[in-house]
């Protein structure tokens, strides 16, 4: 699978995540290694009116989106993988008016089950705001309904 | 918005019962539209049912990350409301397990303080749809809560 494929591929799964397009997260780059997605900040997703900080659940959907995606980078067809349980720890708080992005990557691969773990930064990787780890069930290629969203997400257009 | 004032708006909801100008505060909690239902000595926080929330189209199911803030804001809420803390606790880490799909309907969470420290406090969520019994996710967070 290109690597363009998979960027493509993380494309079309987030373009399909209502509330991620609510957020205007987008993604910023993907490969077999792992994906980044950006939130960019906005007023409507701050905690904090009074330092101007981003709400710990804007994070946490960014993370949960990130590392629910990341699945791509690892599987070479689509398959719907609910998250089974999320887990984020504050470094230190986001500062206002700059832009948040999430890099996830899986870790372990199982029939049934993939290991996410991720970080959210602002301007440098190595001084990450929060730091992510997630598990995530495989339901399988032939889940019910989720065929048309597959073949979007495969092929483009649909969504 | 000083600390006074959020003391005074926290006795001025509970004495009125309306704790909207409470959830106004913070965009983030209008954004997801949460409300706040007060029962007895009980505080139930609900997250209506919103196309904007979606985050599994398939199904269609809420966004996890969504049930998350929403959790996360609830905690928070019932720290300021209940444990007279008179700032904004600051998160120090949330842990979320997804029970069930969260469908696109009514969200209801409820929060547990384990302990309260005086720099710490550990809370316990739950959240359902049909009854509190069935769950969809149960979370727990500790925040700061000493002065910022």
């Amino acid at each position: 699978m290109s690597e363009q494929s998979i960027e493509e591929r993380a494309q079309r799964f987030l373009a399909v995540l209502r509330h991620c397009q609510v957020l205007g997260m987008s993604v910023e780059s993907a490969d077999s290694k792992g994906l980044t997605l950006r939130l960019p900040y906005a007023p409507h997703i701050v905690g904090s009116p009074d330092t101007g900080v981003i709400h710990g659940g804007a994070i946490t959907t960014l993370m949960d989106t990130t590392c629910g995606i990341s699945t791509v980078c690892v599987l070479p067809e689509f398959e719907i993988c609910p998250t089974l349980d999320l887990r984020i720890d504050y470094m230190h708080p986001a500062l206002p008016g700059k832009d948040v992005f999430g890099f996830a990557e899986c870790y372990r691969v199982t029939p049934n089950i993939i290991f996410t773990r991720g970080y959210a930064y602002q301007d440098d990787p190595e001084q990450p705001i929060a730091h992510v780890v997630g598990a995530f069930m495989r339901m399988g290629k032939a889940v019910q309904g989720g065929a048309e969203l597959k073949r979007n997400i495969r092929q483009g257009g649909g969504a | 918005m000083s600390e006074l004032s959020l003391e005074q708006l926290v006795a001025r909801a509970h004495q009125q019962n309306d704790y909207d100008p409470l959830i106004s505060l913070i965009p983030y909690a209008k954004l997801l539209g949460i409300e706040c239902l007060r029962l007895g000595d009980d505080m139930v926080f609900r997250l209506p049912a919103n196309h904007d929330c979606i985050g599994n189209p398939v199904l269609p199911a809420l966004h996890g990350g969504v049930i998350a803030g929403f959790m996360e804001h609830a905690a928070m809420l019932h720290l300021l409301m209940f444990m007279g803390i008179p700032h904004l606790p600051k998160i120090i880490d949330f842990s979320i397990d997804y029970l069930r799909a969260g469908h696109y309907r009514d969200t209801y969470a409820q929060c547990q303080v384990w302990r309260q420290g005086r720099r710490v406090a550990n809370v316990a969520i739950t959240a359902w749809q049909t009854r509190q019994t069935e769950p969809i996710a149960t979370a727990r967070t500790h925040f700061k809560v000493d002065e910022p």
